[in-house]
């Protein structure tokens, strides 16, 4: 029998970026929030030994454990879904402050084009553009109406970047300047430049400069380090949950933090949620917190797969394409992209910081004209320089062996000579793209694990065709003496690491019949549970997600508010 | 270092009934010049250090030559001395001592892959090993029910047996072309393993190999931060923000982890 505990105003399931959010945001409105999360507490003081590649980047130090729970996937239906056994496509967050802490920083704002993709697709090119089993929809929220919130993130991580020429308006400037300029950043913009295209610095949660946010939160510049993806910032100076909210939710005193608590399942009544069912991972000891609004925050796969765990919501059908949590999981497709070998430059690569680049939009949304192009949407198009660390980077230009004396050369040759410019590149909803709880695999509870439906499609080929010969274009033009272009999407592989940019699962959107939340991230069937996240994002866009999910964490949080004070409905 | 008899003193040797110090007398490389025979002495020899047996006498156990300190990490957590023979040669073809300097075997990744399958890495610790066990689609990823080390233990005894079949003499024996020749055969897959995949052994061979030779020493790899000099890789640095901006290209002396802790 659980213990059941004194119930709170709001528990919040995972503290990372959408739960720290909430949680600094309800505590400032007076509200009492209970916090759980299921890995351990972090603290910049653990980042002493942080300069170590091997074990944060390829020993997985801040990722969950996958021993104790994983994913499963399958390329379609026709395939056994089998378990993600180690790491591969994508690191799943943990502990404190989750994801955010070892993300790069690369900041985006979705565009006004992707929060009406269908509209606007179809006033432009008209139905047919969208081909048979595509499922884009409208967000149910405009880029204007979201517009405050994203700028409340900013203020609130000092966001550095300068405006995209070709992005949503702004209503005030990024609160930093931009990060410095490489000369690597520098030949990419030249080039850009010189092709008419719209080179920006790219927005960043590494510091510029020293930065006091608009709660009286302090912290310091950014070193370009060099490690930072995959890395705690040792500074302090890359925006994370537990250097930015959670000490302002600290500091109300209303919010409790519980770490090694991993929530089992959203309890409820009557259409309404109650509050929650977890286990001590120290103990084994189960708890029940009982709360008046119960507020997920436990990344994509976890949102989805505790509300069918729980019963809650209608479980999506891909058969008959009804039903709608685990509806519109969609990825990010990263395989356009050029790498350019210099003969007689040396740069200094093994210095930079995570959302350290240059980047541009011309290809991106509907920033382009589709009208003969086999695909909707596109990607930006970027160079960053996070830091070459040498375990991972051994770039050797086509036709090297992959091993032995010449592979040694090469590999020591180029070492701070290679270049690569990628695309970020948008990733559609299909209707037989889904999540769904898998049939034989188990979490150390016995649970079932969530399981991914999912590949690239027709769409992704083209694109990644497109946009892989534009940035060998730019490499080119930046005066590299080998380029190679990537311009080929194979199938989706499990195995190598693309990003962490899942999405989709538990959609925004106008209607119950095809979102699972309205657009406070409030669930339509029950009305006082929120499901916060990139779970709420009805397809990817050409960007890295957490722009966007930070502006919709705060929406959600004025819609929690708003609730607590007058319950009902948002929508 | 020419020796043969490795393999057969390791057999005719009884380990336990020697104590460490006895068996270096006995095998002649305290006193120095007359045998340094055995898989023993042959591991004992500093990782930056060519030649061993030219000591004259004066060097003991444990005792480095002058300005050198002894490296007692070079010790086996996991492999048997066959198995780290093998590593240490196969590793030593995948990232061989050219004139850009030092290959595998200097860099001591035979002693990094050991240790590394001694703990969590080889146990397959944080990676999700519950069953059932179906073979997979390769997009699927690794779907086997063997943790690294057994992967290891398996790889290794297959390339010993495909060099005794091929060329009838230990792998480590074999010409640096043979020992090529085996290793490409592993990662084709063009020899068949009923048990485990070979180009999947080869890879992950391949892949602790960069790892040993560049992970910050603290490993037991990257002796003397050998491998960071090859790439200039400036290893830990605490701030690039001087140049960070700068056109020409800086070299920067190494710093390993172990300058963060006070050591007296
Ligand atoms: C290596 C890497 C680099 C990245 N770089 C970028 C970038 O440059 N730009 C960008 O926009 N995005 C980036 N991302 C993505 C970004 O980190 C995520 O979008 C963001 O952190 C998501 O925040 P979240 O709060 O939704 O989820 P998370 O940060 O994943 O937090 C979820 C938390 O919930 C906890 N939790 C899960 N299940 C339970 C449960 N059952 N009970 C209790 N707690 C639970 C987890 O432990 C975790 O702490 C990167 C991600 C990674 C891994
Ligand atoms: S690069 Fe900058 S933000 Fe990233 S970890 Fe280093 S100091 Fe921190």
């Amino acid at each position: 029998m659980a213990t059941k505990l004194p119930k709170t105003d709001v528990v919040v399931v995972g503290v990372g970026w959408g739960g720290g959010i909430i949680a600094a945001e309800l505590t400032k409105a007076g509200m009492n929030v209970v916090g759980l999360e299921r890995g351990k507490e972090r603290k910049t003081e653990d980042y002493y030994m942080v300069h170590d590649e091997l074990r944060y980047a390829l020993r997985y130090e801040m990722f969950q454990d996958l021993s104790k729970e994983t994913i499963t996937f399958r390329g379609n239906e026709k395939i056994r879904s089998l378990p993600m056994r180690s790491y591969g496509s994508f690191l799943l967050g943990d502990g404190l402050g989750g994801a955010g802490v070892h993300w790069n920083g690369m900041t985006f704002r979705f565009l006004p084009y992707d929060f009406q993709i269908k509209t606007q697709t179809i006033e432009r090119y008209g139905k047919k553009k969208i081909p048979d089993g595509m499922t884009i929809q409208d967000w149910g929220i405009t880029y204007d109406e979201l517009e405050p919130y994203f700028l409340k993130f900013e203020k609130m991580a000092g966001i550095g970047g300068e405006e995209n020429p070709l992005g949503g308006k702004r209503s005030e400037k990024y609160p930093t300047p931009p990060m410095q300029v490489s000369p690597v950043m520098k030949l990419f913009s030249d080039a850009c430049k010189g092709l008419k295209y719209h080179p920006y610095i790219m927005p960043s949660a590494n510091l510029s400069e020293q930065y006091t946010n608009p709660d009286g939160v302090a912290r310091a510049a950014c070193q370009y380090c060099g490690f930072c993806e995959r890395f705690g910032c040792e500074y302090g100076a890359k925006a994370d949950p537990v250097v930015t909210v959670l000490p302002v939710a600290k500091n109300t005193g209303k919010f409790e933090l519980r770490t090694h608590s991993n929530v089992r399942r959203i309890l409820h009544k009557g259409g309404k949620a109650t509050g929650v069912l977890y286990i001590d991972t120290t103990t084994g000891e189960e708890y029940e917190q009982p709360a008046d609004i119960v507020v997920m925050t436990s990344y994509v796969f976890n949102n989805t797969r505790l509300l069918l765990l729980s019963n809650m919501g209608k479980p999506y059908d891909s058969k008959s394409g009804t039903g709608v949590i685990g509806r519109n999981y969609a990825y990010q497709v990263e395989a356009a992209a050029g790498v350019g070998f210099f003969e007689e430059k040396e740069f200094n690569l093994f210095s930079g910081a995570g959302a350290m680049a240059m980047t541009m939009d011309d290809f991106n949304g509907d920033n382009f004209d589709h009208k003969d192009l086999n695909f909707i949407h596109g990607g930006s198009i970027s160079y960053s320089q996070g830091g070459n660390r040498p375990i991972q980077n051994n770039t050797v230009p086509p036709g090297t062996p992959g091993w032995g004396k010449d592979f040694k050369a090469a590999s020591i040759k180029y070492a701070n000579r290679n270049v690569s410019v990628w695309a970020e590149g948008s990733c559609m909803p299909y209707r037989h793209h889904f999540l769904d709880l898998d049939p034989a695999y188990k979490d150390e509870f016995g649970d079932p694990l969530i399981r991914i439906t999912f590949d690239f499609e027709e769409r992704d080929r083209e694109m990644v065709k497109f946009l892989g010969a534009k940035c060998g274009q730019i490499l080119k033009e930046m005066g590299a003496d080998k380029v190679v272009a990537y311009t080929e999407q194979g199938p989706y592989e499990i195995t190598h690491y693309q990003s962490t940019h899942n999405t989709g699962g538990v959609i925004m959107g106008d209607s119950p019949d095809t979102s699972a939340v309205n657009n406070y991230l409030q669930m339509w069937d029950f009305d006082n549970c929120f499901v916060v996240g990139a779970s709420a994002f009805a397809h990817n866009g050409g960007y890295n997600p957490t722009g966007t999910v930070g502006a919709l964490s705060y929406r959600a949080a004025e819609g929690i508010i708003k609730y607590h004070k007058k319950p009902g409905s948002l929508a | 270092m020419a020796n043969e008899t490795e393999e057969q003193d390791l057999k005719d040797h009884k380990e336990p009934d020697q104590s460490r110090r006895n068996f270096l007398k006995n095998t002649g490389y305290a006193v120095g010049g007359l045998v340094v025979g055995g898989v023993v002495g042959s591991l004992l020899r500093s990782p930056n250090k060519s030649t061993t047996n030219n000591n004259t006498g004066n060097t003991t156990e444990n005792k480095a030559p002058a300005g050198e300190a002894v490296n007692f990490n070079q010790a086996l957590m996991y492999f048997t001395q066959e198995q780290f023979l093998i590593t240490e040669a196969a590793t030593e073809r995948l990232f061989p001592a050219d004139d850009n300097g030092p290959g595998a075997k200097e860099l001591g990744v035979a002693y990094f892959i050991d240790h590394q399958l001694a703990g969590e890495w080889g146990l397959n610790g944080r990676e999700y090993m519950q069953g059932p066990f179906f073979k997979g689609e390769t997009t699927q990823g690794y779907q086997g029910r063997l943790k690294r080390r057994e992967i290891f233990d398996i790889g290794l005894q297959e390339m010993q047996n495909y060099s005794n079949k091929k060329f009838q003499k230990k792998f480590k024996d074999l010409t640096p072309e043979e020992q090529d020749t085996v290793l490409k055969a592993f990662e084709t897959d063009e020899v068949k393993l009923t048990t485990i995949s070979a180009s999947g052994f080869f890879k992950t061979l391949f892949g602790s190999t960069m790892e040993g030779a560049y992970a910050d020493p603290l490993y037991g790899g990257n002796g003397n931060m050998g491998g960071w000099k090859l790439k200039n890789f400036p290893g830990n640095q605490m701030s690039y923000t001087k140049i960070i901006e700068q056109d020409k290209f800086e070299k920067i002396t190494p710093v390993s982890l172990r300058e963060h802790l006070p050591h007296s």
